[in-house]
């Protein structure tokens, strides 16, 4: 079933299109990858689809009801508060739980992460593995549907990278939550994703749509297959 | 130098030097060089000297000779380069469009004037934009609705005022004491040195105490709101509260402008004191004045209306202030260079601002005749 279509999506800046033709149908529970060279439009295609940026074409639509969660390349978690303070922020915005019950859904939400011994903790004092499952638990905060991840292995060791793969497959399981996520790391890539969509930043358009596994075998386009062949299935 | 270049039918023949290219031919025409028109080419051939000890200026200045030789469709042939050399060369026009892209005209001067008059007009409709979603925004504030952090209101309420202090005192203590002497100079001349307290008390409490606060205050506070959320741009943090719905000017921006706006008033009485006391203590001594008959006279010259005019212009400072701070950090490059353009800009537009709307309310009060 679908959970979110992109339907003949164009994204850019200021009329310039980065990509466009864009077209997917991204299924309820899965983990879809975004993928392409550098500088092709996958961060700018995720900022458009959780409305940060206007489309410059076409439609994203999300069937149903749903709400999501993002985590940012940066983790973007908010320095002047505590772990637990960032995650139960965008509880305390929406406004809809509890006060008393927002505390312990919190710290529910880090210990998800592994994270219960660290929300007195301000984020600088985190290391880049821990900063990264800090905004993760604020992007579970409010039960997304829905979870955006644009380049969560960016600036971290194999190992803390591996452990944040096996979180996001653990909170898909667990959770059903459908992730979108952003990369250009192929273990990563193999590991958690369903299906991919390649971007390329030389024709401006997807140039394969399909799961990654099967791509490397046999994708029309040829830097797709090269792309993918750097790495084993 | 020798003959760099000789032409045989449709080949070049380019003969290197003992010591290699010469960087300095790069920024060179080729004519200076000694090649002139030539027929479209078919090869250019190169005779290195013995031992060739080649870089990458060797490597640019060939990418460039291919480049203003080649015609569309007509890819010329290069001989005689060592492989490793050409092997560099091929890299380097591979990324040919991106090399031509970065040597493309500058904009002349009118062309660069209507850029930056674009630039400056989308950055007054985006100041004027956040200004009335700051307004619209008020009620929600003053009714508790809004959507900000107490913590935050507290942290910019301190920020903003016990640290400010001692800065305030010190500008205000000294502007009073100036102004003092130089009144008590030429007033003492006409025998009417009393009125030095006229002097200090009308242009402290009505027009340079609350344009002396606010450029303080611009200078500390409204550069920091600035590097602040400059810097909450790059980290994505900005980002992150519009994911949750929630408006940065309600979030950030608000809280700021009121805190400032609502701080001001008192920082303004506070320097009103001070540049009071520096002018009387300068004052006194020079006049053989007592300190009775000072403050009679201050208290006599300053009228009710001198102060809520004060008062009314330092809450609107501080608005203004906050207002610019927040802009310039919601409006910054990401990058940390971003983040010192734009404390740099509220800086300067805070002053400019601040120097503007005070020229406003001299005009409104003349007209007012208050």
């Amino acid at each position: 079933m679908s959970m979110i279509s992109l339907e003949d999506v164009e994204i850019g800046y200021d009329a310039r299109p980065v990509q466009s033709g864009i077209r997917a149908d991204i299924r309820r529970g899965e983990i879809f990858a975004v993928v392409g060279d550098s500088g092709s439009g996958k961060s700018t295609l995720l900022r458009t689809m959780i409305g940060l940026m206007p489309a410059q074409g076409g439609r994203i639509v999300f069937h149903g009801p749903s709400s999501f969660g993002v985590l940012f390349q940066n983790g973007a978690l908010w320095t002047s508060m505590t772990v637990l303070e960032n995650v139960m922020l965008p509880m305390d915005l929406q406004g809809e739980l509890p006060r008393v019950a927002r505390p312990a859904l919190a710290r529910f939400k880090l210990a998800l992460v592994g994270l219960a011994d660290a929300e007195e903790r301000y984020p600088a004092s985190l290391s880049g593995g821990m900063r990264k499952r800090a905004a993760l638990a604020r992007a579970l905060a409010l039960d997304p549907s829905v979870l955006f991840l644009d380049e969560p292995s960016a600036g971290l060791d194999p190992l803390a990278s591996r452990r944040l793969d096996e979180l996001v497959l653990s909170l898909r399981d667990g959770l059903g939550i459908t992730v979108v996520l952003v990369t250009h790391e192929l273990d990563s890539l193999y590991r958690i994703a369903d299906r991919m969509m390649f971007l390329d930043g030389e024709v401006h358009r997807p140039v394969a749509l399909g799961a990654p596994a099967e791509l490397a075998r046999s994708a029309s386009s040829a830097k797709v297959r090269d792309f993918l062949s750097r790495a084993a299935p | 130098m020798g003959a760099l270049f000789t032409t045989d039918g449709r080949e070049l023949v380019v003969a290197i030097p003992e010591r290699g290219v010469d960087p300095a031919w790069l920024a060179r025409p080729l004519a200076e060089l000694g090649l002139h028109s030539v027929r479209p080419l078919r090869t250019v051939r190169v005779q290195s000297p013995a031992g060739w000890r080649w870089g990458t200026p060797d490597a640019a200045f060939f990418a460039r000779l291919l480049r203003e030789l080649e015609t569309p469709g007509q890819k010329i042939m290069l001989e005689g380069l060592p492989q490793q050399l050409a092997q560099l060369l091929a890299l380097a026009r591979g990324a040919a469009p991106a090399l031509a892209a970065e040597s493309a005209p500058r904009a002349d001067v009118a062309e660069r004037i209507g850029l930056q008059t674009l630039r400056v007009a989308d950055d007054l409709r985006a100041f004027l934009a956040l200004l009335g979603e700051v307004v619209m925004l008020l009620p929600r504030f003053f009714t508790g609705r809004a959507k900000m952090r107490r913590a935050e209101l507290v942290e910019v309420l301190a920020e903003s005022s016990s640290r400010a202090l001692a800065i305030v005192a010190v500008v205000n203590v000294l502007m009073g004491a100036i102004l003092a002497f130089v009144g008590a100079v030429q007033l003492k001349a006409f025998g009417a040195g009393i009125y030095v307290a006229n002097l200090v008390g009308i242009a402290s409490v009505r027009e340079l105490t609350p344009i002396l606060v606010a450029i303080v205050l611009a200078g500390r506070t409204g550069a920091s709101f600035a590097a602040r959320i400059a810097t909450m741009q790059g980290n994505e943090e900005v980002d992150a509260l519009t994911t949750l719905g929630v408006s940065p000017a309600e979030f950030l921006v608000l809280p700021r402008v009121v805190a400032l706006g609502l701080l001001m008033p008192l920082l303004y009485i506070y320097g009103v004191a001070c540049a009071l006391a520096g002018g009387m203590l300068v004052a006194m001594p020079i006049l053989d004045l007592s300190m009775t008959a000072y403050a009679a006279q201050t208290q006599h010259a300053i009228g009710g209306a001198h102060f809520v005019i004060g008062a009314l212009k330092a809450l609107l400072f501080g608005g203004l202030v906050a207002l610019i701070g927040c802009h310039h950090g919601l409006r910054a490059a990401r990058s940390a260079a971003g983040v010192g353009a734009a404390t740099t800009a509220a800086v300067v537009n805070s002053i400019i601002g601040v120097i503007a709307l005070d020229a406003v309310f001299a005009v409104c009060a003349n007209a007012l005749k208050v």
